[in-house]
């Protein structure tokens, strides 16, 4: 244990890092390591190269999307602390904590509303706030199977739009997206237990 | 197998079976009326055909003593295979059932048909046999097809459950037969504490996996099924090794050897000799375990049984009440520590599993008479132990879990949540492939060290074959290059066809039949979530829907990607290259030194491999993680171009086809000459080319097409400044 603290102490910000994003210490411990082990050429940074080498993302069909989720805005480049922010969507809800929360405060990026925002960006690839017919197409298209004709994919898109469209404006917004998943536990679904 | 019709157990393997079952009995027929006078009525047959004198040569002679043994080991091994068969065929049977029962049941067939013949059963299974023939096979089956990664991450768990509970149950049926034992009423006086104790270890082994067959129906989440699976392993070590310290050994290091091995053996050998490794241990194993149920159910039809029905019966009673004590006690225990406890579902589905196997009746029979002179009670009440639980825990516990589970997820979905549910669980599994698979264990970390240092080194060999994943991208790439030259331009796929227009809202009114097959659609054709675990199911090797799964991902992710190249885009998440040219140019994902590249190329891919661990996906070589590397680059550096405005991209299609014309020697000349975007960067290919063992990547035949190309007008100005 005594050489894990001094590892600590070689990442940059650990504080604010930890106030953040609600980690451990010693997940943001193995958490660097692992970004020093994607980094293969020691940049100290990571490129979308970088995640593209883990093979099972390439064979996830939202691998691309999801990689894309960790470079934010379009940038190229992703620091440590941006790739735990992202990771610290996947933490597991921890409800003591919750109780304690200070209202003031912004809430903690692992909260459902949090996770959610995460999981809808990913279908929103304009960012306009909605989930378009079209959106919800390509969605469908990455992750059924070939054998699914054009035309039956847009009606199941046109139907899923339709379900979960309120106002009528033909588009999902984030809000129409949470009510669409309301009894199901996010909280679970979207936390990764070795996260704790 | 599945999408085959229903075969019911077709009336030619019937046919077949009796059969069958007709030569045993004739043999026996044969063999009842003796050699000698079957011998006589020939001769005399003979004799009088010919005429001859009386003295005879026998043309014509049945030694059935001499060829019995292998004539009825054979017998039995062909009437199992035939069973095996007929059950696997049938489509709802394996669910139903456990195979062992249907094991047994052939064998309490063929032994009543030896028993109905008067024919003593040929002492085939003795102590040296079982020891060094049939339960090795077992063994080496299970550690090698143990999924490593989740077993040692429970290892505590599974220690503290199977070690424990097993010694807290055999302790407490030994002791608790004993008190019966004691009890005069029963006739039991003779039998001593230590006599009951080891009966007591022998009864408490479960033979768990024959229900993990079950299991694979219900969906079993992955602790569960790591806890039973590892009770199955630890049960038969503790069983065999109650009995001598030597076995426990051999047992171990067997194991150990098995899991071990495993990974050095499916990175060394080709593809196809990994099947072959596998299916043979399934093969070997299976056969063992096959003979040693037959015999089991031989030795039920015979006479060597006694019946006491205190002892048997009490000994069922406590082999349930001791188990369930077991696991209530030591699993409340053990959820003080687990980070995810087990629920009491879980833990009754876990009491339930504990179907007694071969194991146990093996070790009945193998009990030294002199030390037990009551061994046929023990062997009878084994028996019933064993019939009892394969036959009724082992029906009845996939409709238990069927029912346990649809308890949760009773309620109906609609289409959003069952797409949104999907996408969040690849989302998931997407993310903890970033995480990558943290140890808790710093042994681990430690031992992947040394790994990865030396025996990488000394065990795995340099040119590592492909896998089946790896030659599909070399395929796609040459046909990609091929498609090019042929027509021209890069041609449109079926897949992504842009959707530019949007259609028109109009909401039509569906009906609910129409919304249960979209939906009946979306379930069955969405993508699986990739298993971390993969479901071991003992009598199946993995279905290769994944695989086929990963090629149709992998291929559609390629034809996107040739969409987005050839509208000229730059990369989806793409900004204008600008200042990152140089980055580009210069190759920067691997070592300088080409001799080098190789090998980091290769350590890192085998270091995302052992931390994947998918054996039919891992990508065993270097290649596709360079091919991947160099299709993005030779499509980063189109936008470059274009954003140079030295051309559109039809323009470009038309330079890069040319010369891949030239290359492939075909007479078509283009108008435009070859720009050789990529000459400035050829003497560093060049020197990438070098190491570089499998030619075909997609970069590769780029360049070294382009290396001839003598007149070579720079037309980037940075390029050249680049250099």
């Amino acid at each position: 244990m005594g050489s894990r603290s001094s590892h600590a102490a070689r990442i940059p910000d650990v504080d604010s890092i930890r106030r953040e994003t609600g980690f451990s210490q010693a997940s943001l411990l193995r958490l660097y390591h692992r970004f020093r082990a994607l980094d293969r050429t020691g940049k100290g940074y990571l490129s979308r190269m970088d995640l593209q080498q883990i093979e099972a993302l390439a064979v996830n069909p939202l691998g691309d999307r999801i990689i894309d989720s960790f470079f934010p805005d379009g940038s190229l480049r992703l620091d440590f602390p941006g790739f735990v922010r992202v990771l610290s969507h996947f933490r597991p809800v921890d409800e003591e904590e919750d109780g304690n929360r200070d209202p003031k405060e912004p809430e903690p990026l692992n909260s459902r509303m949090n996770k959610l925002r995460f999981a809808f960006q990913l279908y929103d690839l304009d960012r306009d706030g909605k989930i378009s017919r079209h959106e919800m197409l390509q969605v469908l298209r990455l992750m059924v199977g070939v054998q699914v004709t054009e035309e039956q994919l847009e009606s199941i898109a046109d139907r899923t739009v339709q379900e979960a469209d309120e106002d009528g404006d033909g588009a999902v917004s984030f809000l129409e997206f949470t009510k669409s998943l309301e009894k199901m536990n996010i909280e679970q679904k979207m936390s990764i237990r070795i996260l704790k | 197998m599945g999408d085959r019709a229903l075969v019911p157990f077709s009336p030619w393997s019937w046919c077949l079976l009796l059969a069958t079952l007709q030569c045993c009995g004739a043999s026996f027929e044969l063999n009842r009326s003796t050699d000698s006078s079957a011998q006589r009525e020939l001769n005399v047959r003979f004799a009088a055909a010919s005429s001859q004198p009386v003295e005879t040569i026998s043309v014509f002679t049945l030694d059935y003593d001499y060829v019995q043994i292998p004539y009825e080991v054979t017998l039995w091994i062909l009437l199992a295979s035939l069973a095996k068969i007929g059950f696997h065929l049938h489509r709802r049977l394996p669910g139903l059932m456990p195979e062992s029962c249907l094991l047994i049941l052939v064998g309490a067939l063929v032994g009543a048909v030896i028993f109905g013949t008067d024919h003593k059963s040929p002492p085939v299974m003795d102590s040296s046999i079982y020891f060094l023939y049939l339960l090795p096979p077992i063994v080496l089956e299970s550690g090698y097809f143990m999924p490593t990664r989740p077993f040692f991450e429970n290892l505590g768990s599974i220690l503290w459950w199977a070690g424990l509970g097993a010694l807290l149950n055999a302790f407490g049926i030994g002791l608790s037969l004993y008190l019966i034992c004691q009890v005069p009423a029963f006739g039991l006086g003779d039998i001593n504490l230590l006599q009951n104790l080891l009966f007591g270890s022998l009864i408490s082994a479960v033979d768990p996996v024959a229900v993990l067959a079950v299991f694979e129906e219900a969906r079993v989440n992955e602790q569960l099924y790591m806890m039973i699976f590892g009770e199955a392993l630890l049960n038969d070590g503790i069983s065999v090794g109650t009995r001598s310290w030597a076995s426990l050994c051999s047992f171990c290091r067997i194991t150990a050897c098995a899991v071990t091995m495993k990974k050095y053996v499916e990175e060394n050998v080709s593809q196809t000799s990994c099947t072959t490794i596998k299916y043979f241990m399934k093969m070997l194993s299976s056969v063992s375990e096959t003979l040693i149920f037959i015999f089991m159910g031989v030795s039920t039809i015979g006479k060597n049984h006694e019946w006491n029905w205190a002892f048997i019966c009490f000994t069922l009673v406590f082999c349930q009440i001791w188990r369930a004590i077991s696991v209530f006690a030591l699993f409340y225990v053990s959820n003080r520590f687990r980070t995810f406890p087990f629920s009491v579902k879980d833990q009754c589905v876990i009491f339930y599993s504990g179907v007694r196997g071969a194991g146990s009746f093996s070790l009945a029979f193998l009990l030294p008479p002199s030390l037990f002179p009551r061994k046929k009670l023990f062997v009878t009440a084994t028996l019933v132990v064993i019939y009892f639980t394969v036959f009724i825990q082992g029906i009845t516990v996939g409709p238990l879990v069927r029912y346990l589970d649809v308890r949760k997820t009773n309620k109906k979905e609609s289409i959003n949540e069952e797409l949104h549910t999907r996408l969040m669980d690849h989302l998931k599994a997407g993310v903890e492939d970033v995480c990558g698979q943290w140890s808790h264990y710093q042994v681990r970390d430690k031992f992947k060290k040394f790994d990865h240092k030396y025996l990488r080194k000394i065990l795995i060999r340099k040119n590592l074959p492909k896998s089946s994943l790896v030659s599909l991208y070399k395929k796609l790439e040459m046909k990609q290059a091929i498609e090019m030259v042929e027509s021209g331009v890069l041609s449109s796929t079926a897949f992504s066809i842009p959707h530019q227009a949007q259609k028109t809202q109009e909401t039509k009114r569906l009906s609910p039949e129409d919304v249960e097959s979209m939906r009946d659609i979306l379930t069955r054709n969405m993508y699986q979530v990739r298993q971390r675990t993969l479901s071991y199911n003992k009598y199946n090797l993995q279905p290769q829907t994944s695989e086929k799964q990963a090629k149709e991902i992998l291929i559609r992710r390629r034809n996107t990607f040739r969409e987005s190249m050839k509208k000229g885009h730059s990369l989806p998440w793409g900004k204008p290259a600008g200042t990152k040219n140089i980055r580009y140019l210069s190759f920067p994902y691997s070592s300088p030194l080409p001799a080098g590249r190789d090998v980091k190329m290769a350590e890192f891919t085998d270091h995302d491999g052992s931390d994947s661990e998918l054996p039919p996906i891992t990508f065993h070589t270097h290649s596709p993680a360079k091919s991947i590397q160099e299709r993005r680059w030779t499509a980063e550096v189109i936008p470059m171009k274009s954003l140079h405005g030295a051309g559109t991209p039809p323009r470009f299609g038309y330079q890069r086809s040319t010369s891949r014309e030239e290359r492939l020697g075909r007479g078509r000349r283009a108008i435009l000459r070859p720009k050789p975007l990529f000459h400035a960067v050829d003497e560093e290919f060049e020197s990438e080319e070098e190491g570089e063992e499998e030619a075909p990547a997609f970069g590769s035949l780029l360049s070294s097409e382009l290396r001839p190309g003598g007149d070579c007008n720079l037309s980037h100005s940075p390029l050249l400044q680049r250099k």
